[in-house]
């Protein structure tokens, strides 16, 4: 940790310069360092998206309410636009990018990406088979969810975590934009609950608000991801 | 919104942000886990000119039990209280109180000292830290002194702390045998303050009546009221239903209310009763040795 900011450049008794210090904020992100000079009344969620480039973290309501802009700090789950960069100074950050670093369990390891063709499935441009929904692999879209842009941000993997995975097959979302929040809940729940009932689950995602009412297909998908994590569901 | 500009200081100890704030005065504010100020930052209904910031002052952070009494550390998360075994068994209206905060990314943020300071008139942990009969520690330029709950809430948003003083941490007496005690609350959304909440801490004598009884109220008036009348009629007697009903109704008329968008001032007050009737029923089932889970409402 660089040294702490310890008091506003003043000397005692003398007024305070106009325009606050700005502070030197190191944390690391998704595995990754990053240091940066900020405004001490810059929010962590705007460090992420504006300083960093990281833009899966979402700003829903900018209130506290919504849950999109959750990430863990030091392993818990917290609601980035209600806490100030420096807070995390020193600390460590996981957001919805640095999901796919996570290693699942060897049966979930998803299967080596096909080359990416453009649009269009690349399974299906080799087979000439129809779509079918029936025996997808997990992590069978792998690449198509993974655009290249996401490597060397701190994410880097292929693939989707299996919450990802649960995520897409259960139609856990609709616009999408509440997702990376009730990932990043989700997998708090599950590495401190692995097998939660529907109540723990509805219990966990009471911070994270889905304005497409799809509150049904998400609590199922992290049942499904729970149950694969556990070895019980293929 | 964004918050207004303001000059970071990070304390290195707890003398050192007493320091600053006496610097700094009115100006300054103390900043823990940011759950409440930043909000209020964000609508510019604050706008300290200088943050210092407690939040790493470890020697603030964690449960204690000592000589029959749980001392929480102001910076403790409520999660780290909800999540507490111990807590949940030997003080469970703190358990309730915990677990019905916000929900889980602001209980990883939130802590309990910066609750009670903030003393919101929805809070949770006044109610429960005045039927309790708990007590906060603080410590200011000449040292440090304990003020009873019952001193604590002087106003809304308003307590009993000079400008320069942090707290340091709150104090609740553990009870003995067959005692029970419960936190009940009525929100109208998930996550939202609730309209009114209530404490009730009871212990039984061998023929089940109530030994001792503290009942906090929240939400109603503009600052958590201990209900002493309603204690008084309860205290030495058995709990019948019609010796409830006349403690219900001295809980309705123990503080004046007000109207707001949750509700008019005639229900915050009703709403108390009923919370009050519910969450002594819950006590009085923990007391005889029921293992049972709060639901707020």
């Amino acid at each position: 940790m660089p040294d702490a900011p310890g008091a506003p450049s003043a000397p005692p008794g003398q007024p305070l310069p106009e325009r606050p210090a700005r502070v030197e904020v190191t944390m690391t992100v998704n595995g990754r360092a990053y240091t940066r000079v900020v405004e001490p009344r810059l929010l962590l969620v705007d460090f992420l998206r504006n300083e960093l480039g990281l833009t899966g973290t979402h700003v829903g309501c900018d209130t506290t309410n919504c849950g999109a802009c959750t990430v863990h700090l030091d392993g818990r789950s917290v609601k980035s636009c209600t806490l100030f960069a420096v807070q995390a100074d020193g600390r460590a950050v996981r957001t919805v990018e640095g999901l796919s670093d996570l290693t699942p369990p060897a049966h979930l390891t998803p299967p080596a990406p096909l080359p990416y063709q453009g649009r269009g499935e690349p399974a299906r441009a080799a087979t000439g088979a129809p779509p079918s929904l029936a025996g997808r692999e997990p992590g069978g879209m792998g690449p198509a969810f993974s655009p290249p842009s996401l490597v060397g941000r701190g994410a880097g993997g292929v693939g989707l975590h299996p919450l990802q995975q649960a995520f897409h097959e259960a139609h856990a979302l609709q616009c999408g934009y509440c997702t990376p929040g009730m990932l990043m809940s989700a997998l708090y729940l599950l590495e401190r609950q692995p097998r939660p009932s529907r109540d723990e689950i509805k219990r966990a995602i009471a911070g994270n608000l889905c304005r497409c009412t799809g509150y049904e297909f998400i609590i199922e998908a992290i049942e499904l991801a729970a149950a694969r994590l556990a070895g019980e569901a293929p | 919104m964004y918050p207004a500009a303001f000059h970071y200081a990070r304390a290195a100890s707890v003398q050192h942000a007493v320091a600053l704030l006496r610097e700094h005065g009115d100006e300054a504010r103390l900043l823990a886990g940011g759950a409440s100020l930043i909000p209020l930052m964000k609508l510019r209904l604050a706008a300290p000119t200088v943050l210092v910031d407690i939040g790493r002052l470890g020697e603030l952070d964690g449960l204690a039990w000592r000589d029959g009494t749980l001392t929480i550390g102001a910076l403790t998360r409520h999660a780290d209280v909800a999540d507490d075994p111990a807590v949940a068994e030997a003080l469970p209206l703190l358990h309730d109180v915990a677990r019905g905060i916000g929900d889980t990314q602001v209980r990883n943020m939130g802590t309990v000292g910066g609750a009670l300071a903030e003393a919101d008139p929805a809070g949770d942990w006044g109610p429960a830290l005045l039927a309790l009969e708990g007590s906060v520690r603080v410590v200011g330029p000449e040292g440090e002194r304990r003020i009873a709950a019952a001193d604590l809430f002087l106003d809304a948003y308003t307590t009993a702390l000079a400008p320069d003083e942090v707290l340091l941490d709150a104090a609740f007496p553990v009870p003995g045998p067959r005692a029970g005690s419960a936190h009940l609350k009525f929100e109208v959304r998930a996550g939202d303050f609730a309209v009114a909440n209530c404490a009730v801490a009871v212990t039984l004598d061998d023929a089940d009546r109530c030994a001792t009884i503290g009942i906090g109220l929240g939400g109603v008036g503009l600052r958590p009221e201990r209900v002493t009348a309603a204690e008084a009629l309860l205290r030495g007697q058995m709990p019948t239903p019609a010796l409830v009903a006349a403690a219900a109704q001295a809980v309705m008329g123990c503080t004046e209310s007000f109207d707001d968008v949750r509700g008019s001032a005639a229900y915050r007050q009703q709403l108390g009763g009923v919370l009050f009737e519910r969450a002594l029923a819950l006590a009085l089932r923990r007391a005889r040795g029921e293992r049972v889970e709060a639901m707020h409402a």
